[in-house]
């Protein structure tokens, strides 16, 4: 009987403990000031009209983890957006969306979006603000329309607090959504690699690293230019022959434009496979052999990768340790991007 | 200190609206009366009558018959000509008109300075500006269905209906897009026979044809069997150049 009642003391005090961690967490203090990298540009997102703010911030991860944006309540942002793959979707070829449809394109990881010209492989949508309306638009992502996600997001008490702390009123409407999905979004920086490390003269690469970054700064840099490891143009790096996705050209409906896709950030790069818009290579190994031996010719395929990069086995494990390099952990592990 | 700043930078905006709105009105009260409104109505006529959708049956210029089950459109950057050639700009002029809204057919332009007018001119569709400025309300909020969310854009035009000589049977007419040579922002001018008298206790009502089966007609006659879907691109620029001339002036009432 006694030991009964302290094993009910000590469940009880656990139990409330466990409230009060998960309490702190909610009012745990973030900062979300807004840094842009030493050496970077200025971000293409600035608008004075949303600035960041806490509360702005952790509504937007809110809506970002909530199935409710979807058609049946299943599928959230982070479903497809996982922390831990820098926000890509480990493992997926394509997208795997509502009632287990599944897309054409690979899911690219989401970081240093306020940096962003445009988004998606295609570039197809121009401002981060609109971005979570394609997906959530999406009849093999999400799958709702916008406006009942309105309606769900105004029939919840909480978020209209969430929204009344972010906003100052509680009437809830689409602008409102979308700018506290940007807060959250253009937050993602991720910029504390061992490249970085380096270039900010804190760390130094293996000589094995170092011989990776000079054929990278030869051969790669043109597209994946630093310091972002892309310059965000339309490239066709030389996949196919002819084009399942027409890429570009689907927004442009341009011949040269035809099986062009956005350069993605190499940032990050060992954590998001599988690669490329269709994901079809599983491995960085895989995706260096095809500069080395797979390169298709077409009419649009770009002069810098048109006759193959020559590249040797030892060039090749260099550059392997090189991309490595470009890991950022403290961005994966980042507690403000967390599920709460 | 994040919310101060907001607060600040709030107060900022307020006060240069202010002023900006300070500067139209030193402008506009030059000859000293007050501001007044003017009352548009936007009248969808086809076949010399108001345009009824899902039940009545028109044809294009090529004699193929078809129905509206959806006609709305948006109208943006509204100007006022002056009697001395220069020009009133209504400032946030976006307006969305939805057949089957009763009442969106009706914009009222309030605060117009006082004077004469000879002409209305406006764009068919939204500026390129706002087609790339993130997220935006009334008119514009994209719960309206009149937003582009894989190719962001705005849908200027959307036309929905039913032919039988289309390949599908239905009509698919989405006609937006800002950029390069598939741009269908169209400039649309409508020339007042009579003066339209702006000013305190004048809020004449001006009454705007919209002759929607121009939409069809020309300089490119549609022809249902090879064009019945468009969502932007070359043959989208084809029907805005249709379109360009689908308003016409009808009468002012003082
Ligand atoms: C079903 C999986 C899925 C869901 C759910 C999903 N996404 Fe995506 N996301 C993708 C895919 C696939 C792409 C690439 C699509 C393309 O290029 O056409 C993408 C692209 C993006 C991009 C562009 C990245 C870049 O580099 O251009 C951003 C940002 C993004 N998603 C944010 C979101 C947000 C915010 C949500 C929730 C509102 C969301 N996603 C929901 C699969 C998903
Ligand atoms: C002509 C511009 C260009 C050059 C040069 C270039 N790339 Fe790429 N790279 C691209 C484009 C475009 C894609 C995306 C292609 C697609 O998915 O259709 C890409 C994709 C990749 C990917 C997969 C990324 C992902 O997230 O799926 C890797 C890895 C990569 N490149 C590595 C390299 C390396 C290493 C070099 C130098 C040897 C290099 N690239 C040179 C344009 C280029």
């Amino acid at each position: 009987m006694q030991n009964m009642s302290s094993l009910y003391v000590l469940c009880l005090t656990f139990i409330t403990l466990c409230f009060a961690a998960c309490k702190d967490n909610e009012n745990e203090s973030i900062d979300v000031t807004f840094k842009v990298p030493a050496g970077w540009p200025a971000p293409v997102y600035n608008n004075p009209a949303n600035p960041i703010t806490e509360a702005g911030f952790k509504l937007g991860r809110k809506l970002f983890y909530d199935p409710q944006l979807s058609r049946d309540n299943t599928v959230s942002c982070g479903s497809c957006h996982q922390q831990f793959a820098a926000f890509a979707n480990l493992d997926h070829k394509v997208s795997h969306g509502i009632d287990n449809l599944l897309g054409t394109r690979n899911a690219p990881p989401m970081f240093n979006l306020a940096w962003h010209p445009t988004f998606m492989w295609d570039g197809g949508v121009n401002h981060i603000e609109v971005m979570p309306l394609a997906p959530i638009g999406n009849p093999v992502e999400m799958d709702e329309q916008i406006d009942n996600v309105i309606a769900k997001l105004r029939a919840d008490n909480e978020y209209r607090f969430m929204f009344k702390e972010a906003f100052g009123t509680d009437s809830i409407n689409s602008q409102k959504m979308l700018l506290a999905f940007a807060q959250f979004m253009s937050l993602m920086v991720s910029a504390n690699s061992k490249y970085d490390k380096v270039m900010d003269g804190q760390a130094i690469f293996s000589s094995e690293e170092a011989s990776g970054y000079s054929f990278f700064k030869k051969h790669c840099n043109g597209c994946h230019t630093e310091p972002l490891m892309t310059n965000f143009t339309y490239r066709n790096n030389g996949l196919d022959n002819t084009f399942a996705d027409l890429g570009r050209g689907l927004i442009t409906q341009q011949p040269n434009d035809m099986g062009l896709f956005k350069v993605p950030s190499l940032r990050n790069i060992a954590l998001s496979k599988p690669y490329m818009h269709d994901g079809r290579f599983q491995t960085l190994e895989a995706c260096i052999e095809h500069y080395n031996s797979g390169i298709k010719s077409s009419a649009t395929v770009d002069s810098l990768v048109a006759s193959g990069i020559a590249i040797s086995t030892q060039e090749k494990t260099a550059l392997i340790s090189f991309l490595n390099t470009l890991t950022d952990s403290t961005f994966i592990t980042d507690k403000r991007f967390i599920e709460q | 200190m994040n919310n101060t700043l907001l607060r600040l930078s709030a107060f900022a905006m307020l006060v240069s609206c202010t002023l900006i709105s300070c500067d139209k009105d030193d402008d506009s009260n030059s000859n000293n009366t007050e501001p007044g409104t003017v009352n548009i109505e936007f009248k969808n006529r086809a076949a010399g009558n108001n345009l009824e959708l899902n039940t009545t049956t028109y044809s294009n210029a090529m004699g193929q018959d078809f129905k509206f089950t959806k006609f709305r459109y948006i109208l943006s950057n509204f100007r006022l000509k002056k009697s001395d050639g220069t020009y009133y700009n209504v400032p946030e002029s976006y307006y969305l008109i939805d057949e089957a809204v009763s009442n969106s057919e009706k914009v009222n332009l309030t605060n117009v300075p006082a004077g004469t007018y000879t002409a209305l001119e406006f764009i068919i569709g939204v500026d390129s500006a706002r087609n790339t400025s993130g997220a935006q309300t009334g008119a514009l909020d994209p719960t309206t269905g009149m937003f582009w969310t894989w190719n962001s854009g705005y849908i200027f035009v959307m036309m929905e209906g039913l032919a039988a000589s289309s390949p599908s049977g239905d009509l698919t007419f989405h006609i937006g897009g800002y950029k390069g040579a598939n741009n269908c922002i169209r400039t649309s001018t409508v020339n007042f026979s009579s003066n339209l008298n702006v000013g305190k206790d004048k809020s004449p009502e001006l009454e705007i044809d919209v002759n929607v089966l121009e939409m069809f007609k020309a300089p490119n006659a549609i022809d249902f069997t090879t064009l019945s879907n468009t969502m932007g691109g070359p043959t989208s620029v084809l029907v805005a150049d249709n379109y360009i001339d689908m308003f016409t002036f009808n009468s002012i009432t003082d």
